[in-house]
Parts: structure tokens; sequence; C-alpha cells
């Protein structure tokens, strides 16, 4: 299968007083057109640091340190001139953000912001934008479209606002859709509009999905393969029903005990302790310290990826060992 | 003996909708609630619904438009002009955001210690004890007393904030989504040492969230809302029974739920929340119900009690003979 997008040993760090603080380590995958892959992580986990450094959208004033590689179509985008960058976005990568109500602009129309990729990338004019975002809002089923481009983003919903959003990220037919968070912000009852649009869309579309999230149910819902990173690093990889059924890692189980809320006699399965941050992080597994199956061996070395199972990889020495009852 | 009451309690605000006109935004409408002591009562409802504006009502941080609040027989509004120190004794609140609700300027021992001062429960002498033995209760270092909120995580903040409030030995704590901005795997830590503390001090809960499975394992009651009403309210069996009221429903099987057999159809609401300056005429969830008939336009549905729980809708006996046992189970049972 050939890859749409693949990136190679992924570094991203940030300079702080303590020297470059790394917000991502060593990070490979590759994402197949028309697949939808999902990146799991709590807070502080990379996995937002990792989606934005693809369309080179880290902010410059927190001057990141980025290496590696990351190829659209065997094309090298890291480091790639600004004006090049530019023409990317949209037509080959369009992105969702978390915040439907701070990415949208307050003081131009819907019906503007529409407009602007059409009109810029596709060098639509004026009445044929207007008529290509009225489709698109009628695709991302706005009601009454033609009224919603005469509106500001104030006058609508939180779920109106993200489908607006999803229909500036469409505007363009993006090979590759980068969603950050795209229903954190948004009501459990919007979320599942919003998640079921995503993936009608992306099967009508036939659009790569790089979803990004910190909800292992989302991710069973809409995802083809999963990554988990934890600290920085991918802990585990492969196909989400097999990762969810039968992970290897320790940190995996954990999340999953506590995304599924189980519990025995009032209590929830917790996960001791808390992730280290990027200047304290130890030096071998960063999960060893919060890991019931850690041994000695675990503190050595940073553990490497490798197979433990059907097209599933972790980095954990002691994957074998099984799940501890 | 019960320990909170909460009648008829109605809370609008006026807003003003610009060139001279208002309009009153109804964000509780007529609520009735109970906790005993020691017991939890989660409220959980979309953002909209009126779950906060009930919560601070509940603690005394905002007056009712109208109707009352019992706190061990005694109406709190009484009790807040007579002596409001017993009050604060009474009920006591942590909030959702762990950045927002500490002063960032002062100690996390000052910041703890201030309830045992104003209150004047342990001698100046004995403060540091107490907020160290607090500290401990809640799982963090003695040493933690002198560090500054900046210095701590977003889930040791809040449990900075729960030894706080627990300072006083309140009665009960109102908790306003008190895990939704911690990472998954803090969320538990957090929700079990709220559990633990219950069990060692009797305290009781009244639990606001928007996520039914989080407080599934917690609560001893639930109430659902949405505009301001109560639609489904009952004890913790009903997450084993099914809910009855077609929202409670669609809130349960909204959320992403890890195993869920692939092509399981789940029916999902239409558009969003209406908007509580103007809720729909008859029952307010008509607009968006897949099981509105025409009565439900004109006529607003009481709440009574049904099979056990009180139910805001029309059909809840159609609904009640719909929900056979095995497809109850197939719907509520975990992963």
């Amino acid at each position: 299968m050939t890859s749409l997008l693949t990136v190679k040993s992924l570094c991203v760090g940030f300079p702080g007083k303590r020297g470059v603080l790394p917000a991502v380590e060593d990070l490979d995958f590759h994402i197949a057109p028309g697949e939808t892959l999902a990146i799991v992580g709590e807070s502080g986990s990379g996995k937002s640091t990792a989606a934005l450094s693809i369309p080179g959208l880290l902010s410059r004033s927190s001057r990141p340190v980025v290496s590696g590689s990351v190829r659209f179509e065997g094309q090298e985008m890291l480091n790639m001139p600004d004006r090049k960058l530019a023409r990317m976005r949209g037509p080959d990568v369009g992105m969702i953000f978390q915040d439907p109500s701070t990415s949208l602009n307050p003081v131009f129309t819907i019906g503007r912001q529409i407009c602007e990729p059409l009109r810029t990338h596709m060098g639509l004019d004026a009445r044929a934008a207007e008529a290509r975002a009225i489709e698109l809002l009628e695709l991302v089923k706005v009601s009454a479209p033609e009224q919603r481009l005469a509106q500001y983003p104030h006058n609508l919903s939180g779920g109106m606002r993200q489908r607006v959003m999803i229909a500036i990220a469409l505007a363009c037919s993006p090979r590759l859709l980068i969603a950050d968070e795209p229903t954190t912000a948004l009501d459990v009852t919007v979320q599942a509009q919003v998640l079921r649009l995503i993936s009608g869309l992306q099967k009508s579309l036939g659009m790569a999905v790089l979803l990004i999230t910190h909800d292992l149910g989302v991710v069973w819902e809409t995802a083809d393969r999963v990554i988990v990173m934890y600290a920085g690093r991918k802990v585990e990889e492969g196909p989400v029903r097999r990762i969810l059924s039968q992970p290897s890692h320790p940190y995996t189980e954990g999340l999953l005990r506590a995304a599924r809320k189980e519990g025995r006699d009032g209590f929830l399965t917790e996960i001791p302790g808390v992730v280290p941050p990027p200047h304290q992080r130890p030096p071998g597994c960063a999960f060893e310290p919060r890991c019931a199956r850690a041994i000695a061996a675990c503190r050595a070395a940073v553990p490497a990826i490798r197979s433990t199972g059907p097209g599933q990889v972790a980095a954990c020495i002691r994957a074998e060992e099984g799940q501890p009852a | 003996m019960t320990l909170l009451k909460v009648h008829k309690l109605v809370r609008h605000f006026p807003v003003s909708r610009g060139f001279g006109s208002s309009a009153i935004v109804r964000a509780v409408d007529g609520v009735d609630l109970e906790i005993a002591p020691g017991e939890t009562l989660a409220i959980v409802g979309e953002s909209g619904c009126g779950k906060s504006s009930l919560a601070r009502c509940v603690a005394g941080l905002d007056t009712a438009t109208s109707g009352k609040v019992e706190v061990e027989g005694t109406d709190s509004a009484d009790m807040l002009t007579a002596d409001p120190m017993r009050f604060r004794r009474s009920i006591q609140m942590v909030f959702q955001d762990p950045y927002s609700s500490v002063n960032p300027r002062r100690r996390i021992g000052e910041i703890i210690g201030d309830g045992l001062r104003l209150h004047k429960l342990v001698p100046r002498a004995q403060r540091a004890e107490r907020v160290r033995e607090l500290l401990e209760q809640v799982g963090l270092a003695a040493d933690y007393a002198d560090r500054y909120p900046h210095e701590l995580s977003g889930g040791q903040r809040q449990r900075v904030s729960i030894a706080r409030a627990l300072a006083v030995n309140p009665r009960l704590i109102v908790c306003d989504e008190p895990v939704s901005a911690l990472d998954v795997s803090v969320q538990a830590q957090v929700m079990n040492l709220l559990v633990r503390l219950q069990r060692d001090h009797g305290v009781a809960y009244l639990f606001i969230s928007h996520d039914l499975a989080l407080v599934r394992h917690i609560a001893h009651k639930v109430a659902v809302m949405y505009l301001g009403q109560v639609v489904e309210s009952g004890d913790a069996a009903i997450f084993d029974q099914g809910f009855l009221h077609p929202y409670a429903q669609s809130l349960f099987d909204a959320a992403p739920r890890i195993g869920r057999p692939e092509g399981e159809e789940v029916e999902l609401l239409e558009g969003d929340v209406p908007s509580p300056i103007s809720p729909p005429s008859g029952c307010r969830f008509h607009t968006r119900c897949p099981q509105t008939i025409d009565r439900c336009k004109v006529e607003a549905p009481d709440l009574r009690p049904v099979a056990g729980r009180d139910v805001r809708c029309h059909r809840a006996e159609e609904m009640l003979a719909r929900m056979m046992p095995p497809q109850a189970e197939a719907a509520f049972g975990t992963g």
C-alpha cells in the first residue's frame, strides 16, 4: 500500500530555561490514502505538537526545533519555504482545531471565511465561490445555508461553528484532514453528530484523516489504526480493534481501563502518579515510575518499538508478560 | 432526616437584548431535589441545562428567583442572613477549573488553612498540623503546604480544592464538574479520593457532571436535566434498568463507547439544545425527540412516578414496555 503521509524520526523541542525541552521524540508513522489514523494520549504527550508540525503550524514565537522527515506524497514538508507550504494547506492538507469559537475570525462573516480558500486556492470568482460555499454548508448539514453566509460566528452555536470549520477545511477537497480534538469542546449529543459527519465525509470523499484525541471511545468509533503516545514518544501502534481489546503496553491498558470507567466496589481503576514533565523524564522507559510491571531493566534504556501481535507494535520490554489480573 | 431539600427552585436571569428590549434566560425552572447525609446525588446534563446555576444556588453563591433550599430543616436564605458562617460550614464547593479556583499568590497551606482560621476551628498553634492532616487525606505530601499553585499539576490543584472544602467538616460538598478538566488517568484518582472521603467522613455530594458513565460508579441517586428541568431522576438502579426519558437515553447512547459493535446503529439527536430564553412549547424536548407525538407539542408533561423513578414524558409507559430486558442489558453493559 502506498502511503499518503510518511513521518520519520520526527523530533520537536522547545527552547526553555533548562535547554531544549523535548515535546516529541523519534516519532514514526504513515497514513494511507482514505485511512483514519488516531493519535491518542493525555495532555503533555506531544500528540498536538506532532500534528501541528506536519503543516508547519507550530507557533514561531515558541522557536520550535524540528528534525526528522515529513513526506506528503514523497514531498518533504519540513523546511519547505513558507509560500510553498501555504499552497499545500487547503488543497492537500486541511485542518480542524479543538475550539471552534477561537479558530473562526469573529469580525468576518461565515460566507467570507468559507469563500477565502475557494478564491485563493481554487481560483473561483465571487459568485462561484458563494455557490460552492452553500454546497459545502449543505454537506456539513448546516440548516438554512444561504442565510448563514451573512452571519457572524457569534450567531452560531458551538456545534454549528465546528461544522463551519469543517466546511472551510473541506473547501479545497484536501487529501488529508488533520483534526485536532475536533469534538472535545462539544456536548456529547453534538459530538456524536460531528463524528458521524466526519466519517461520512471521509468515506464519500476518500480523504485520509489524522485524528488527535484523548478519548479512546472516539478512537473506537472512528479510527482504523491508532498510535498511543506517552511523554513525547509512541508507546503502541496498531489496528484499533486489536489495540483496544488486547493492548500490549501497560500504559495503553491503564488508559483503556480508565476510559471504560471500570470499577470495583465504587472505586475506579486508576493509574497511580502523574505524567512526568519534559524536563524530568526518567532515563529509561518514561512510564516506568507508574508501571505495575516495571523491573530494573526498564530504567536502563528507552525500550525499542517491536512487534507484539498482528500489525501491532509496542515499546515495552515486558509486553509478553500479559495483563496483570 | 434529609440533609438538603430543594423545593421548586427557579433561577431566571434577565438579559438585555439591545435597544432597550430584554429577555429572561430560564436557567433553572422548578427543580426539586433531596439529599440524605452521606449520599451522592449526581446531576447530569449538557451545557445550558442549568446544572451549574442550580449548583451555585445550592452552595449559596447565587440567590434563587423563587423556591426554597433547606439545609437540615433550616431555610438556607434565612441561614445566610442570620448566620452565614454556619451555612458555609455546612456546604462547601469544588469547582471545575483547578487553575482559576485557587489564588495563585498564596501558598497551599494558606489556601487550605483559611477555613480553619476564619471559622476558628483550631487554635493557631495547631493549624499547621491540621493542614498537614488535610493534605495527607487528599493524598499530597505535607511539604506541599509551602508551595504555590503554579508548582502543582491540575489533578494536584483539584486535591487542594477538595482539602480546602473539607477543612471545615462540611455536611455537603457541591462538586461542579470536578474532574472534567483533568486527564482520564487522573480523573479516576480524584473520583476515588472523593469516594474514599465520603466513606471516611460521611460527607454528602451534589455532583454536577455531563458524563453519565462517570457518575455511574459513585452516585446513589441521579437526575438528568434538560433546559432547566429534571427530565428523569431516581436511584442508581436506573443505570442498570435503563433510562425511560428519550433525552436521558440519547445522552447515554451518544457517548462514544469502546467495544460498541460495528454497525450498531445509534439514533442520534438532531440539532442543538434550544435557547433557554424561549424554550419550546409543550415538552421542552419535543423539537429534538425521536418519539414526539402531537400531544408533546402542546402539553408540557409533569415529572411523575413511573417504574420506581420520576420521568417527565407523556410516553413513559410506552418506553417502559419497549425496553425489553435483553435490550436493556445490551445497552448498559460496560465495554
